[in-house]
């Protein structure tokens, strides 16, 4: 239904004219009121208001949802990009960007034959099937479809109505906005708020996928789900956004990435992740991040800036995030626990690995607001080449978060003279029974350990794998098995070259 | 006659511009034992890391064959794959990685350097568990991170265990003796006695006597100041057990 009385008064700043022109075109056609033909796969370029109508319109979004945007584009207007974390890139002009299906810069490779060889060899060691390099590679007309590839849409049917039973909801945010309307308005932003960051803010006004999940009362999800389950709409958007709710009782194990590299033309990458655990419910958040880190140079790599963020609003709730970072070209990222519930309990658990030009901001905060509340964060740096590693970690307590603990463990490991690795903790404490500790090693890999191994046999990139897998123990224990077994895999080849 | 396993000649090694290696002689036949004994300091264990390609040394002159092939030409882990084995003196701790895991990441490295396809789980943990039950090397140390928190006994029986699996053409056990309470040092010199065979040899470097009784070597090398100064049949260990090595000081030519 066109809404045309409505336009004038929601976009003050747009001049006369275009809104007597939009008023004046075919109602039902532009009853967003803007000028971009909505046929069109591409947005214009840059961000403006527009932008904004144009990708509600695309996603068949409600009133609500359109107005929800504006607002938070009209705060992103209001802000001005980050500087404090160590990292150092060229400025990112945001008018010079799509924000939905931009165009390919260059060419799609027609076929295999033309995709880098050193993805090629990557899929290779990685043990990638055939039919799916071809789509990862981002080859112009791949010879499968993506669902086919993501195991047939019948496949994904069957297991979505297995969750169905169980009165899980599993499907894409824009889905979920439609379908789902209540649920989303009640949580979306009551994690992140919009005006939370930069990024997030610019999230808000122009996310474009994502993944919804919504676990009942009581239920115990049977499966762990993985985004490679959810057909995505063909283009991964550059900025996600999704939302878990464990209701009371509930637990869920949520996947999310895969280790085989993606090719993509986005530069920037700001997704938000927002969960919610009800009473006694437990959220275990696992991602395994290997985007594209660029050329050898660092050219064509991907700026990953991101907002996660879990909220334990239930008493004795748990959310434990486990991430392994290795691709990218900067990385920006904090995924979070906010402890508000009694008792709750959060976790962190990392290995972030740099090498060639890589710089990874990354870390975690761990807000205790509840009482007895508890949080635990493991973090393994590793960086190689002339890589910038840097821990940075939060821990507060509120006055009211009696007898908060945790306890912090930051261990990186340098290898060769050419990389940096910095922890940099901040810890807060308004009341007197809380007890925070804080453990950090740096360390190098020694030419002892190094001699011991190639005696053994090992060359040295097998031994800077074997030795580095060992340093990142304690956190691939709590990675899902499926994951840990490519994630042994990924450190390997992440670090090829490092040595020698 | 036959290829030797090892022969090391004229060999003369340093590092960081003091000459500790001064010409060792030294030619090990198929299937024979050597033991070499000297002082603290003479150059013994230099000996064993310039033969396994440790980076530190600069070598000077001399040459190495290993079954007729130029030793000296291989990195460690070609040294490794062509059937050198070096038993540490101080064996290297890796935090993290079970001894498993390490086992079994050592044994198929040197398959592939060999061209030879991996070894399926199902042999490897029959081969491990023979291995380790003829040591008294139970499961759980083998789920421990490799010598993290060891004891100095359970240190060498690792080695003792690594050797086993990899199957070695040349064994060097540097002081594998040493921390190794009574009923170990049986074990031990059981399982190495048990690895004696016509196509390996081995070069065993202890400071004491009591060890050749077990391991009865063919020849006995004493080593001084950079070189081998003596060499004789078991009797010479005893010799030397009674006298101490003042007799063999400059005694080299
Ligand atoms: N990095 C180094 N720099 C200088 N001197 C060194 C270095 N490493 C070893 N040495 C010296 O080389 C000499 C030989 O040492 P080596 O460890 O080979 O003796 P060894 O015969 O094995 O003694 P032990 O019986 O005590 O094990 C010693 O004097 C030692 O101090
Ligand atoms: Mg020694």
């Amino acid at each position: 239904m066109a809404d045309y009385d409505h336009i004038p008064t929601l976009k003050e700043n747009i001049d006369r004219a275009t809104v007597d022109s939009v008023l004046s075109l075919d109602v039902d056609k532009y009853k967003y009121g803007f000028e971009t033909d909505i046929e069109s796969d591409m947005a214009p370029k840059g961000l403006s208001e527009d932008t904004v109508r144009f990708i509600s319109a695309k996603k068949n979004e409600p009133e609500w949802m359109l107005e929800w945007r504006l607002d938070a584009y009209k705060r992103f207007l209001t802000l001005t990009e980050p500087t404090w974390a160590k990292v150092h890139y060229p400025q990112i002009d945001l008018q010079d960007m799509y924000y939905y299906a931009a165009p390919k810069s260059t060419p799609a490779p027609k076929s295999l034959d033309e995709v880098d060889p050193a993805l090629i060899a990557m899929y290779d060691k990685l043990g990638v099937p055939l039919r799916e390099r071809e789509i990862l590679a981002g080859v112009e007309r791949p010879n499968v479809a993506v669902d086919a590839v993501m195991d047939s849409v019948s496949v994904v049917t069957t297991f979505r109505e297995e969750l169905a039973k169980v009165g899980i909801i599993f499907c894409s945010i824009a889905e979920a906005i439609r379908e789902h309307p209540d649920l989303v308005r009640k949580y979306l932003a009551s994690v992140v708020p919009v005006s939370d960051n930069y990024y997030a803010t610019l999230n808000s006004a122009v996310f474009t996928d994502g993944s919804f999940v919504y676990i009942p009362k009581g239920v115990r999800c049977p499966m762990e789900l993985s985004t490679y389950f959810r057909i995505n709409e063909k283009k991964t958007g550059q900025f996600e956004r999704t939302l878990i709710i464990a209701e009371a009782d509930s637990y869920v194990s949520y996947l999310e990435g895969c280790t085989a590299p993606m090719r993509d033309e986005n530069q920037l990458h700001a997704a938000v992740v927002e969960l919610v655990a009800l009473d006694n419910a437990e959220i275990k958040y696992s991602t395994v991040q290997n985007w594209y880190p660029g050329d050898k140079d660092g050219k064509g790599g991907i700026y990953n800036f991101v907002t996660k963020r879990g909220d334990c609003r239930g008493a004795n709730s748990k959310i434990s995030w486990t991430q392994v970072e290795t691709g990218s070209a900067i990385t920006w990222k904090y995924p979070s626990c906010i402890l508000r519930g009694d008792g709750s309990r959060g976790e962190f658990y990392s290995i972030a690995i740099s090498n060639g030009h890589q710089q990874v901001d990354s870390g975690t905060k761990m807000i205790h607001l509840g009482k007895n509340t508890s949080s635990r964060i493991i973090s393994k740096g590793i960086a190689a080449g002339f890589s910038d590693n840097t821990y940075r970690g939060q821990v507060s307590a509120h006055a009211k978060a009696k007898n908060a603990r945790n306890f912090t463990q930051c261990d990186s490991l340098l290898i060769g003279d050419t990389c940096g690795a910095h922890t940099v903790p901040y810890i807060e404490s308004r009341n007197g029974s809380a007890v925070f500790e804080h453990e950090a090693t740096t360390s190098k890999i020694s030419d002892d350990q190094m001699f011991y191994c190639q005696q053994r046999g090992l060359n040295e990139e097998e031994a800077v794998a074997l030795i580095v897998n060992g340093f990142v123990r304690d956190v691939l224990q709590h990675l899902p098995m499926e994951f840990m077994v490519e994630t042994q895999k990924l450190i390997a080849i992440s670090l090829e070259g490092s040595v020698g | 006659m036959t290829t030797p396993i090892l022969e090391i000649r004229n060999l003369h090694a340093r590092i960081e511009e003091r000459e500790i290696l001064k010409g060792v002689n030294l030619i090990i036949p198929p299937g024979e034992v050597h033991a070499v004994m000297g002082r603290n300091g003479s150059g013994k264990s230099t000996l064993s890391y310039v033969l396994a390609g440790k980076e530190d040394y600069e070598i000077t002159e001399g040459e190495v064959l290993l079954d007729g092939e130029n030793l000296l030409e291989m990195d460690p882990a070609e040294r490794a794959a062509a059937g050198l084995f070096l038993a540490f003196q101080y064996p290297i701790e890796i935090p993290g990685v079970a001894t498993m895991t390490f086992l079994k990441a050592a044994i198929n490295a040197q398959r592939k350097a060999r061209g030879e396809g991996e070894l399926s789980t199902p042999d490897f943990m029959r081969a491990v568990k023979t291995a380790g039950t003829e040591l008294n090397v139970d499961t759980d140390m083998l789920k421990r991170p490799l010598n993290v928190g060891f004891s100095g006994g359970e240190k060498k029986r690792a080695e003792v265990l690594q050797m086993a699996l990899l199957q070695p053409k040349m064994c060097i056990l540097d002081e594998t003796d040493s921390g190794l309470d009574i009923d170990a040092l049986q074990v031990v010199s059981k399982g190495v006695n048990a690895l004696r065979a016509a196509n390996r040899s081995m070069l065993v470097i202890t400071h004491y006597q009591r060890l050749l009784n077990h391991i009865v070597p063919d020849v006995v090398h004493v080593f001084s100041d950079g070189r081998i100064v003596e060499s004789g049949d078991k009797d010479l260990a005893l010799q030397l057990e009674a006298k101490g090595y003042a007799d063999f000081d400059g005694a080299a030519a």
